[in-house]
């Protein structure tokens, strides 16, 4: 699967490691549930990692869109809640 | 739903929401590039306002740094005159400009890091922009409007995508350069003013003066300790070899004297 962590570019993730990039995925979400800012930064950083260390970064002229995207390392709360909600948030 | 899932479906929404726009589907590809070649320039421009933004404060962090040297200058000649009180002022100046000089470093910082991510994101656009145009003009030379819709949708919703990362990285950048700039304005008139420099100028917020000897008052012990040994080893040497503004502080007495002058 691709992966695409904003601000850094696309990787190319065995489809082997679904189980564990989920379930790092699900604890992001419960702290953005949660509004639980340090549990946040830990999981988004925990998954951010993950992603990297999997991954193979794409081609620059790669032109596939990703299986999943991924908000950048300093991405505040706020902001990720408002990319999951608000469509109008993403440019282009 | 997960985060990650979440995120890319509402990239994909902006994709197709793109890709309907047009009855031939082969249209949305020039409409696309169109909007691409403008992506590029401006993330040239976001690149550009970045730089000028960094370049900025590099010159602010070089008058802090003449400042701190002139102010050490002026305590060194101060005390090379047994004027203790004007030395420790000028100290407590020269402390009250490392704080800022430290926020400046760190704005420094962050704009080069957000300048370099910006060079890589328009480097990546540029790649996928050109791979784009070759399979664009592929597709229009060996597709029919019907059969062309998939491979379309794959290329476009592709570099859709990026675009959405690169703008957004693109308008972060410039929120930040505003607020920089909006800084570095205010630090340019106090630095105009005078209000942070001349020990021998205008007489400063006392109570400012106060906190400031509070906060930095230890160091400027250690300072005033180390200046006395230096002038003790060598005074002739120190107050000849003076900074710039000699002329001042050589005769510091007047500018703190003229009320007793007056009554007399």
């Amino acid at each position: 699967m691709i992966v695409r962590i904003l601000g850094e570019g696309q990787l190319q993730v065995d489809d082997s490691a679904s189980a564990e990039l989920n379930s790092l995925d699900a604890a992001l979400e419960t702290a953005v549930t949660a509004g639980d800012e340090p549990a946040f930064r830990t999981a988004l950083l925990a998954l951010l990692d993950r992603v990297r260390a999997l991954g193979t970064p794409l081609p620059a002229d790669a032109l596939e869109p990703s299986d999943s995207i991924l908000p950048r390392a300093d991405a505040d709360l706020d902001e990720v809640r408002s990319m999951l909600t608000d469509e109008g948030y993403i440019p282009g | 739903m997960s985060v990650m899932r979440r995120v890319s479906l509402i990239f994909r929404a902006k994709a197709n929401k793109a890709l309907d726009r047009m009855e031939d589907p082969r249209e949305t590809l020039d409409y696309s590039y169109q909007r691409q070649l403008e992506m590029l320039t401006q993330v040239r421009r976001g690149v550009a306002d970045v730089a000028t933004s960094r370049k900025r404060i590099e010159l602010q962090m070089n008058k802090v740094r003449q400042d701190q040297n002139r102010l050490e200058g002026q305590a060194k000649q101060a005390l090379g005159a047994s004027r203790e009180d004007l030395a420790r002022e000028a100290l407590a100046r020269k402390a009250a400009l490392q704080s800022q000089l430290t926020d400046l470093e760190n704005q420094y910082h962050s704009l080069q890091a957000d300048e370099e991510k910006l060079v890589f994101a328009s480097q990546r656009l540029q790649a996928k922009v050109e791979a784009f145009r070759t399979q664009k003009e592929t597709i229009k030379a060996t597709y029919t409007a019907a059969e062309a819709q998939s491979k379309i949708g794959e290329a476009v919703s592709g570099i859709s995508e990026e675009m959405g990362d690169v703008g957004m990285a693109v308008q972060r950048a410039q929120d930040k350069t505003a607020q920089m700039q909006a800084r570095a304005g205010a630090i340019d008139e106090l630095m105009a003013s005078g209000a942070l420099d001349d020990v021998t100028g205008t007489p400063r917020d006392d109570i400012q003066a106060e906190l400031d000897s509070m906060r930095g008052g230890q160091s400027i012990e250690l300072e005033l300790q180390r200046l006395k040994g230096e002038i003790g080893t060598g005074s002739a040497q120190a107050i000849e070899g003076g900074a710039p503004a000699a002329d001042g502080a050589a005769q510091p007495a007047p500018a703190e004297q003229p009320q007793a002058g007056e009554g007399a």
